[in-house]
């Protein structure tokens, strides 16, 4: 076994302190007096930007030393933590993780950009277009050129204090313009060549400025031009310094109120949080996908071993034979328990997706977080990300309403958003609750008829009007918004949950809010299905997709030829011979079966030529060689050493429905 | 370590005037009576900054500057010299002779500690 790369060992390192500091910026934006949380954001800096030098990260030390020195100077109270000075962190923050992610990247202007609100931050000088404090004389940007004369130096003039004394003015980059330094063998190391270009935004008047070079200003080159308004830096900048402590500036004020975020679950003591982590060992995630891999394996040839035994008299084979079946089913228990996480990871994000929102809407938003002690297989929560960001966005913008339009309906100022998640017999249900306006039924059904999605005056239940949200192109928002409303992303979230074998449930009541729920299965690892036969080979169809299975009698199979339908309770699904999907060859089976799979609201029947039973299996993913075959989700190893591929029933489905619909366009 | 400075005047006031001033400013403060004094006292050690009167017995300021920029251990040491409002052409000489900056008498303490600070930096 070899050693852990150190670099990977630091980006999982890494990764950690960000969160922490993020959770503790979070929680500074609710209550900016918690001293803690300050601590803990200076500690989580420091200590990154040690381990950050240490490794070679010099980009992301040198940057997050700025923002330590921000954080350390609201420790010791020299300047006060902010609203505006949590924003400019955050801001940071991301940026530390881009250059965690790729150190060799080209970071250099955004740092400036992230370092020069921090510093506006710190010391309140954007709080001129902000409400401005009534005092202060305006400030003006300089931009001066500057060169001292070539014997300066050896004349006792050091253009270093120079330098420090412009910075002392005010807000100030300098660029050191060292075009005219001569080649090595030409130049007398006494000698004075660089220039200087300098934008000074400061309240001094000029002749402050004039003060700085009063020893030299007769021999030396001096332009100061006056600029108008503030610009952005253009130039590379060398320099950079965090001025000394200015007035908290009132700038919260004019700052949408920050989301207020209670989550019960995170309240645990920080010794019992340091003493749990000591407990834990850490484990690279691949390994313990090469260990589930192994113990599928285990069961796989345990299965074997089982029928071996079965098949003969001798009972100590038997005994041991059993004893191995009860172990690895224990072992393979085991096994999907080291690979669930809590979801409180999962949840943590939003608290800044919705701080973000919050900001961005102008909205009041509060975030409720239920259940994160729910655990769920390390692959679900890392896939259940994205559609769950689709959702919270879609709810923050489209179905909250502004602080105004609620006031007015008597609810409280600040939407609330709630997440919670459960565990439901192999399920983890993870639902999305927010006490907007709604889901507005009519606007959904015009829409759903003007696209064609549904014929006009059709008759829909509720569940089936919302799951329409759900299909590609849709969208109702009127106005397209900067976070959602351009009619991507809802039929991601559904795709998304299909590929985790999940359903989605709406609930919506005018007025007062929509609660969309996820039901996904724990683990993606090991599912439950119907092995099933058709022609010569098994497949596996994924028990939570069965409606039910009927048989497909001879006189019905004679009646439906031409045409694929079966009546089911008075309603007509369409069905598919996977024996003619799959060209097998084969003659039929006397009593050919159907089984009914569906995907929420569509069904469609699957005729097969024998249903063997439930099985249990382990999912092998498909060979890239087989990344574009749409009808088999993965393959699995049985119990004889055969191989059975999955069933990809949402595809399945899909190409039923549209078999119906050309089937109809044909008469 | 505090910054060393060399002053040089033979007004015993303001040499007592400055040193106290620079002394509590934090800085090291050795006196030198004239320009030869001052040459004899750079012979003997570093100095950070020199303040120097122009006007001396023995050796003016001028002089004195003029031979301690000739000086490799001196060359870049600045120099601040004290001057009078009226006598401009001085003061363009003093700067020609390799001074760095300058004082107008009469001065106060602050600005003379302001000057050091600022020739020395932090």
């Amino acid at each position: 076994m070899s050693f852990p790369d150190p670099i990977a060992v630091f980006r999982t390192e890494a990764a950690e302190l960000l969160e922490q500091i993020e959770a503790g910026l979070l929680d500074l934006n609710v209550n900016l007096g918690d001293k803690d949380q300050v601590d803990a954001v200076f500690r989580g800096l420091h200590t990154l930007k040690g381990s950050g030098a240490m490794f070679g990260f010099e980009a992301l030390a040198a940057f997050t030393h700025h923002c330590e020195t921000a954080f350390d100077r609201v420790r010791k109270g020299e300047v006060p933590a902010t609203h505006a000075l949590v924003t400019a962190v955050l801001g940071a923050r991301d940026h530390m993780r881009a250059l965690v992610e790729t150190p060799m990247g080209d970071h250099e202007a955004m740092s400036e950009t992230l370092l020069d609100n921090l510093r506006r931050a710190v010391d309140g000088a954007d709080s001129g277009d902000a409400a401005a404090p009534a005092a202060g004389p305006a400030r003006i940007l300089y931009k001066i050129r500057f060169s001292l004369p070539q014997n300066a130096m050896a004349n006792g003039t050091n253009p270093l204090p120079l330098l420090d004394e412009l910075r002392d003015l005010g807000t100030c980059r300098i660029v050191a313009d060292r075009s005219k330094i001569p080649s090595l063998d030409v130049l007398a190391p006494t000698d004075l060549h660089i220039a200087w270009d300098v934008e000074l935004l400061t309240d001094q008047p000029r002749s402050a400025i004039d003060d700085v070079f009063i020893f030299v200003m007769d021999d030396m080159e001096l332009v100061v031009e006056e600029v108008a308004a503030p610009v952005e830096p253009e130039a590379p900048v060398t320099t950079i310094k965090a001025p000394a402590a200015a007035p908290e500036p009132t700038i919260s004020s004019s700052l949408p109120a920050p989301a207020a975020v209670a989550s019960p679950a995170t309240n645990a003591p920080a010794d019992a949080k340091a003493a749990k982590a000591a407990e834990n060992v850490r484990v690279p995630a691949e390994r313990l996908d090469e260990l589930m891999d192994r113990v599928g394996e285990l069961v796989i040839a345990q299965s074997r071993l089982s029928q071996l035994a079965g098949g003969s008299g001798d009972l100590q084979l038997r005994a041991v034979s059993e004893d191995v079946e009860r172990l690895s089913g224990e072992l393979r228990d085991t096994m999907m328990v080291l690979r669930m996480v809590p979801v409180t990871q999962l949840f943590g994000r939003f608290r800044r997706l919705v701080h973000d929102l919050a900001n961005e809407t102008g909205k009041r938003i509060e975030l409720v977080t239920e259940g994160e002690t729910t655990e769920v297989d390390k692959s679900v929560i890392e896939r259940l990300a994205d559609p769950m960001v689709h959702l919270v966005r879609n709810s923050c913008d489209h179905g909250l309403e502004t602080a105004e339009e609620r006031r007015v309906a008597g609810k409280p100022e600040a939407g609330r958003i709630h997440l919670s998640a459960r565990q439901q017999a192999g399920e983890v249900i993870i639902t999305i609750k927010d006490d907007g306006r709604g889901i507005n039924k009519d606007r959904v059904r015009a829409k759903a008829e003007s696209s064609g999605l549904i014929q006009p005056n059709a008759s829909l239940t509720d569940q089936e009007l919302y799951q329409l949200i759900f299909q590609p192109g849709f969208s109702t928002a009127q106005a397209v918004t900067n976070l959602s409303g351009r009619g991507v992303g809802m039929d991601v979230v559904k795709r998304t949950i299909d590929a985790l074998r999940g359903t989605i449930n709406v609930v919506s009541r005018p007025g007062e809010g929509s609660e969309i729920s996820l039901a996904i299965p724990l683990t993606l690892a090991i599912i439950d299905g119907l092995l099933v036969r058709v022609g010569n080979a098994r497949y596996v169809i994924p028990l939570s997709a069965v409606e039910e299975c009927l048989e497909l009698s001879v006189e019905e199979d004679m009646r439906s030829r031409g045409r694929s339908f079966i009546s089911l309770r008075d309603s007509l699904v369409p069905f598919l011979r996977l024996r003619d999907l799959f060209r097998t060859g084969t003659k039929p089976d006397p009593f050919q079966k159907v089984v009914v799979i569906s995907t929420g609201s569509e069904r469609v029947g699957l005729v097969v030529d024998q249903i063997i039973g439930d099985h249990q299996t382990v999912i092998k993913g498909m060979s890239k060689l087989h990344h574009d075959v749409g009808m088999f989700s993965g393959a699995t190893i049985l119990g004889d050493g055969g191989v059975a591929l999955i069933l990809d029933v949402g595809h399945l489905v899909a190409e039923g429905q549209q078999q119906e619909a050309h089937l109809r366009a044909a008469g | 370590m505090s910054a060393t400075i060399l002053t040089v005047d033979d007004s015993a006031s303001i040499r007592l005037t400055t040193r106290v001033a620079l002394t509590n400013a934090g800085y090291q403060v050795t006196e030198a009576v004239d320009g030869l004094d001052g040459l004899a006292k750079l012979n003997a050690g570093q100095f950070d900054l020199i303040v120097t009167d122009l006007n001396m017995p023995n050796m003016d300021g001028l002089t004195m500057i003029r031979e301690l920029r000739k000086l490799p251990a001196h060359m870049g040491v600045p120099v601040i010299f004290l001057t009078t409002e009226s006598d401009a052409e001085l003061k363009a000489e003093a700067k020609a002779a390799g001074a760095t900056g300058w004082l107008t008498k009469p001065f106060d303490p602050e600005s003379l500690v302001k000057i050091a600070r600022k020739v020395l930096g932090k």
